[in-house]
C-alpha cells in the first residue's frame, strides 16, 4: 500500500505527454520533482533568447519550462538534449496577440538512452506565430522523442503555427517518435507539420566518398547540416556554433 | 596509367560488365560511347567503388596499384576524378566547405599541408572563374537549387579545385546547351589536357568530342568493348547508329 501512495504523483503511459518516456528510471522520485516548473515571462514588446544543453550524466533529468509571451512579444528557447538515462525537456507557452515563439531542438546520442522534447503551444489570442524545429540523431538502442501539442482557440484568428521533426538512426535498434498534436477552433490559420525519419542518405554518401572525404568525416559533415537547421534562427552566431559543438561532440566520441 | 582487364561485375545479381578490357595510357582522353543499358555507368561507379556495384571477376591497375583493392576515398585521394552524371545534391553542405574539407582530405592522405582557407578560397576562384561560375553559387548548398547544367558545370569546377591525374566522366555533357558545352569542353581540356594525366569521357553523343578531341573511341555494348577506333568512329557512329557499327 505504502508503495502505491509514494507511486502516486509518478507519471503513467496514459499520460499522453509521458507516452514514449522512459518512466523506469523515474521510480523513487519526489512529488517536487514535479512540480518544479520554471516561469519564464517575457513582457509585451520585449524579446528574450535561451540557450540550454541538457547533459545530464546520471538522470533522470526534467527541465520545465512555462513561457509566458506578452503581446507583440519575441520569446526562443533552443536546446541540445545528450542526457541519459532520461533526459526530458518539456516547454509550455502562452502567445499573447501577435506573439512569436521560437523553438530549436536537437537530441543526439547512443546508448541506451531515451531523449525528448515536449512542447505544448497555446495561441489564445489572434495573429500569433509559432515555429518549431527539432532534430534527431541516435544510434545504439537510443530513443529520441518529439511531442508537439499546439491548441488554437476559436479567437486566435490569423495564427501561424509550424513544427518540423526529422531524425536520422544511425544504427538499426535506434529509434524516434514523433508525435504532432493539433487542436483548431479558429477557422483561419496556418497549423503546418512535419515528421520524416530515415538512415542517412548514402548517395550522398558515395558523391562525398568520391570527392575523398573519409566515411566519418562525410557522415560528420551530413549531420552537422542535418542538426544545424534546428538553430538557423539563432541570430548570435557564436551561441550558434556553441550549440552545434556540444551537439557535434557526442557524435565524435562515436565515430 | 588505367588498365582493365577482364572485368567482371554486377548490380542486384544481374551481370552488367562481362569481361570488359581497356588500357589508357598518360597524356590520352579516350570516349566510350554506347547505347542505353550497355554498362556505361556501371563502368563509372565500378571504378568509382559505389556500393552495390560488385566485382565478380578482373583487375584494375592505377598507376601500378590495384585501384579495386582502395575504398571510394582512397580512390579519390590517389588521383582518380568520378563525374556524375547526376550530381548529388548535399542540403546545408556549401560546395566552399565541401571542397576545402575534400581537398584537405585528399592532401592529408598524400602527406601533403593543408591549404589555408585564403590558399583555398584563391584556388576556388581561379577554378570557378575557369567554368565562368560565380563565386556566389559555390557560397550554396552543394547542387541543392542548382539546374542540370549548373550542376555539370559545378562538378568541372570541384575537378579542377582537386585536380585529379586521372578523370571519368560519365554523360558530362549532358543537360548542358550549347554555350555552356563549350565552356565545360575548354575545362576539360584546360585541366585535364596534360601529360600525366588521363581522361575516360563516357557520352552518348559526339558533340562534346567535337570540344574535347578524343585520342581513341570505344563502343561499349552488352557490358564490353565491341570497336575501337580513332575520333572518325565517333562520326560514324553518329551517322550509321549503335547497332550498324557495333554489329
Amino acid at each position: 500500500m505504502t508503495d502505491d501512495i509514494v507511486m502516486d504523483h509518478l507519471p503513467t503511459r496514459r499520460d499522453e505527454e509521458w507516452r514514449y518516456g522512459a518512466l523506469d528510471t523515474l521510480k523513487g522520485m519526489s512529488k517536487d520533482i514535479f512540480e518544479n516548473w520554471r516561469d519564464i515571462d517575457v513582457p509585451a514588446g520585449e524579446s528574450m533568447c535561451e540557450t540550454f544543453v541538457l547533459d545530464a550524466a546520471d538522470g533522470p533529468d526534467l527541465t520545465r519550462l512555462r513561457v509566458n509571451i506578452g503581446e507583440g512579444a519575441t520569446a526562443a528557447i533552443f536546446a541540445v538534449n545528450t542526457g541519459a538515462p532520461y533526459s526530458r525537456m518539456e516547454v509550455v507557452v502562452r502567445c499573447a496577440k501577435g506573439a512569436h515563439f521560437e523553438f530549436g531542438g536537437v537530441t543526439i546520442g547512443g546508448g541506451d538512452a531515451t531523449r525528448e522534447f515536449v512542447t505544448r503551444i497555446a495561441h489564445d489570442e489572434p495573429d500569433a506565430t509559432s515555429n518549431q524545429v527539432v532534430r534527431a540523431v541516435h544510434w545504439g538502442k537510443a530513443v529520441g522523442n518529439f511531442l508537439g501539442r499546439i491548441d488554437v482557440v476559436k479567437e486566435a484568428q490569423k495564427t501561424d503555427a509550424a513544427q518540423d521533426f526529422k531524425a536520422i538512426l544511425l544504427e538499426k535498434g535506434a529509434s524516434a517518435n514523433a508525435k504532432p498534436q493539433l487542436e483548431i477552433y479558429a477557422d483561419d490559420v496556418k497549423c503546418a507539420h512535419g515528421a520524416a525519419i530515415g538512415a542517412l542518405d548514402q548517395t550522398a554518401a558515395f558523391y562525398m566518398a568520391a570527392r575523398g572525404l573519409p566515411p566519418e568525416l562525410a557522415r560528420k559533415l551530413q549531420i552537422r547540416a542535418f542538426v544545424a537547421d534546428a538553430f538557423l534562427a539563432l541570430e548570435d552566431e557564436a551561441r550558434q556554433e556553441e550549440l552545434l559543438e556540444r551537439a557535434l561532440a557526442v557524435l565524435d566520441r562515436k565515430l | 596509367m588505367l588498365k582493365i582487364e577482364n572485368l567482371r561485375a554486377e548490380v542486384g545479381g544481374t551481370e552488367i560488365l562481362k569481361g570488359l578490357s581497356l588500357e589508357i595510357g598518360a597524356g590520352e582522353i579516350h570516349a566510350i560511347m554506347g547505347p542505353n543499358g550497355a554498362g556505361k555507368s556501371t563502368l563509372s561507379y565500378v571504378l568509382g567503388g559505389r556500393p552495390g556495384y560488385e566485382v565478380t571477376g578482373g583487375s584494375v591497375t592505377f598507376d601500378g596499384q590495384d585501384l579495386l583493392e582502395l575504398e571510394p576515398h582512397e580512390r579519390a585521394a590517389a588521383g582518380l576524378f568520378l563525374g556524375f552524371q547526376y550530381p548529388v545534391e548535399i542540403p546545408g553542405v556549401s560546395n566552399v566547405q565541401f571542397l576545402r574539407e575534400a581537398a584537405n582530405a585528399q592532401r592529408k592522405a598524400r602527406g601533403q599541408d593543408p591549404l589555408s582557407g585564403g590558399e583555398f578560397l584563391k584556388l576556388a576562384k581561379e577554378k570557378a572563374g575557369l567554368l565562368k561560375m560565380d563565386m556566389e553559387m559555390m557560397k550554396r548548398a552543394v547542387n541543392v537549387g542548382f539546374s542540370g547544367g549548373e550542376k555539370k558545370r559545378a562538378e568541372m569546377v570541384q575537378m579542377g579545385i582537386l585536380d585529379p591525374k586521372f578523370a571519368v566522366l560519365d554523360e558530362t555533357d549532358s543537360g548542358l546547351d550549347i554555350d555552356a558545352l563549350r565552356v565545360v569542353g575548354d575545362g576539360i581540356n584546360a585541366i585535364m589536357r596534360e601529360s600525366g594525366k588521363g581522361v575516360l569521357l563516357i557520352t552518348h553523343y559526339q558533340r562534346l568530342l567535337d570540344y574535347v578531341k578524343p585520342d581513341y573511341v570505344h563502343v561499349l555494348a552488352k557490358g564490353a568493348i565491341v570497336k575501337t577506333g580513332g575520333p572518325e568512329l565517333a562520326s560514324q557512329l553518329e551517322s550509321e547508329g549503335y547497332e550498324a557499327v557495333a554489329a
